[in-house]
């Protein structure tokens, strides 16, 4: 546990110590509000679906940039040579850094607040539904995140590690949406349909949070990191 | 301290540590040398579990380095080859990252804090971001990272690279210090370095381990003959026939002979200082005036060349030898 600690401590310290933790913050949450708020007067309704139903193209692109430094990084300027002799296990490093990132998601979740403070503001949304996004929100960001570090582990360089993060989630997310399902042979349509990365957060964007959609992605973020594990420690038998 | 055996490691096609065996034990100084590329970083990586090795096998402090890696781990520390470090961290917020990760009780992390800033020198530069730092206080600053845990055993890739000539001699001297107590294995690519502070030299070639032993042990290796350049006042037709009685002398070959002074290269199948005495006695018996007498010694180059190359001016390579003996063995 202070292994993991240690790492997290140090990875969310360095997002903030760089100039990408209140890049990212900045840009993610002028680009969602834009997004939100240039319909949010139009439908006339105190409601945030329109906010929450952008995020998982909206995750696309923010969260793969998040995460593409933190393995490709101590590859590259060889950092991961201390590290990985360090008396620490190979996971907890992947945890540790899966981690920093999470808690660089939940802080940019908590400056977006104001978003529903002025929905609410301006009128009566329902409470529970807003709720239930920032869950879904949390449990999908998670999945990106573990999917992107995945894709950081995989490459020394962080423009290839974004581009597989991005190109890795893009895959998981379409196969659950209805295009793709309805043009996909029948015995594939379930497994598609489970596995599509929006498909839970929809259902749970509804208002209820059933146990199979936080199994669902806490099993997504887990399978994850156990191949950024795989994939740190394939160094040794290379 | 260290126990390696017959380890090997290939990096596909390419065999880079080839049955390598060696032990090192605590108070000394392993010198590790070798051409680029000859398999040095490889074996430290295996030996800090960095990297697994195909076969074979290593102990670091009495734990095996697959079974039991964060026990060898929590008893080594390394800095490896050029010190790569987080530019974007401050020193202090480096080291302190480090005695946390190192597992130091919260009560003694600031006296080892102190303690790494005093061996390293880093006073000046306590404030500074890593990134702003020169080549030579990053490499400090990877070397006080390695001895925050005080480790009974040290792993230096290159230690002295980069640096500045009295930083070189300030490192050196450190791990002349360290060693003492502790082991130290440290690779370099600078020969004055391992004579002045190692114990013991390990050279490795090709990766295999051609060379294991003091400085002096190496040299008395190579050495077949030694060779004396003598230089007598004299005329050569009286001094050459004498010379010639004397036991051991294998050659003696006249260098040149004008205005009475005579240039010898003598070569003894003796310890050099011995022929060298019976030199000296002719010579005075014979009331002739000694103007020079000089043994030529063989340096770490040319045992480092020998061993690596095979190639040595007058030494016969004897790993030439050795691998014609293993060829005709096995017809």
């Amino acid at each position: 546990m202070q292994n993991i600690n240690a790492i997290f401590k140090k990875e969310f310290r360095s997002y903030f110590n760089s100039a990408i933790a209140y890049i990212f913050i900045t840009f993610f949450l002028g680009i969602t509000s834009w997004l939100f708020f240039r319909t949010f007067f139009i439908s006339g309704q105190a409601e945030m679906r329109g906010f929450f139903g952008i995020m998982p193209w909206i995750f696309l692109f923010f969260i793969p940039a998040v995460t593409m430094k933190l393995w490709a990084e101590e590859k590259k300027i060889g950092t991961a040579e201390i590290l990985m002799t360090l008396p620490i296990r190979d996971y907890e490093v992947i945890l540790g850094k899966f981690l920093a990132s999470f808690g660089l998601l939940a802080v940019t979740a908590l400056f977006s607040l104001g978003i529903p403070i002025s929905v609410m503001y301006l009128g009566d949304p329902d409470g529970g539904t807003i709720v239930c996004g920032y869950v879904g929100l949390l449990l999908m960001g998670g999945a990106y995140l573990a999917i992107g570090l995945f894709a950081s582990t995989l490459t020394e360089n962080q423009i290839v590690a974004f581009i597989l993060g991005i190109t890795t989630c893009f895959v998981l997310l379409i196969i659950g949406e209805d295009i793709v399902l309805f043009s996909s042979p029948d015995w594939l349509y379930p497994i598609f349909s489970y596995l599509g990365l929006g498909a839970h957060y929809s259902s749970i964007l509804r208002g209820v949070i059933d146990s199979r959609d936080i199994i669902y992605y806490l099993t997504i973020i887990g399978f994850f990191l156990y191949l950024s594990t795989l994939s740190v420690e394939s160094r040794k038998w290379r | 301290m260290i126990e390696v055996r017959e380890l090997t490691k290939s990096y596909g096609p390419t065999l880079a540590v080839n049955q390598v065996s060696f032990d090192a034990h605590a108070g000394e100084v392993v010198g590790f040398i070798g051409p680029n590329g000859a398999g040095k970083t490889t074996t430290m990586r295996i030996l800090t579990c960095y990297l697994t090795a195909d076969a074979g096998s290593a102990t670091v402090a009495g734990y095996d380095v697959v079974e039991n890696p964060i026990d060898v781990r929590k008893n080594v520390g390394y800095l490896p080859e050029s010190a790569p470090l987080y530019a974007d961290m401050g020193v202090v917020d480096y080291l302190k990252f480090m005695t946390e990760i190192r597992e130091i009780p919260k009560s003694q992390r600031k006296e080892r804090l102190r303690a790494v800033v005093d061996i390293c020198g880093l006073e000046g530069v306590i404030q500074k971001d890593i990134g702003e730092l020169s080549k030579g206080y990053r490499q400090r600053v990877g070397l006080a990272q390695s001895l925050i845990h005080d480790p009974p055993i040290l792993i230096l890739d290159e230690p002295t690279s980069g640096l500045d000539p009295s930083q070189t001699i300030e490192i050196r001297n450190l791990i002349k210090d360290i060693g003492k107590e502790k082991l130290v294995l440290f690779s370099t690519h600078i020969l004055p370095e391992v004579a002045a502070t190692c114990d013991r030299i390990l050279i490795i070639s090709q990766g295999e381990i051609v060379a294991n032993g003091t400085h002096d042990e190496l040299i008395g290796q190579i050495r077949s003959e030694d060779k004396l350049h003598v230089t007598i006042q004299g005329s050569e037709e009286a001094i050459t026939p004498k010379l010639q009685e004397l036991d051991g002398i294998t050659g003696i070959h006249c260098v040149s002979s004008d205005n009475g002074v005579v240039k010898y290269e003598i070569t003894t199948s003796q310890e050099g200082y011995y022929a060298a005495g019976d030199v000296y006695n002719v010579v005075v018996k014979n009331e002739w005036v000694l103007v020079e007498l000089r043994q030529e010694s063989v340096d770490l180059e040319q045992v480092f060349l020998h061993f690596t190359t095979g190639e040595t001016s007058s030494i016969i390579p004897a790993r030439e030898i050795m691998r014609a003996e293993d060829s005709t063995e096995e017809e």
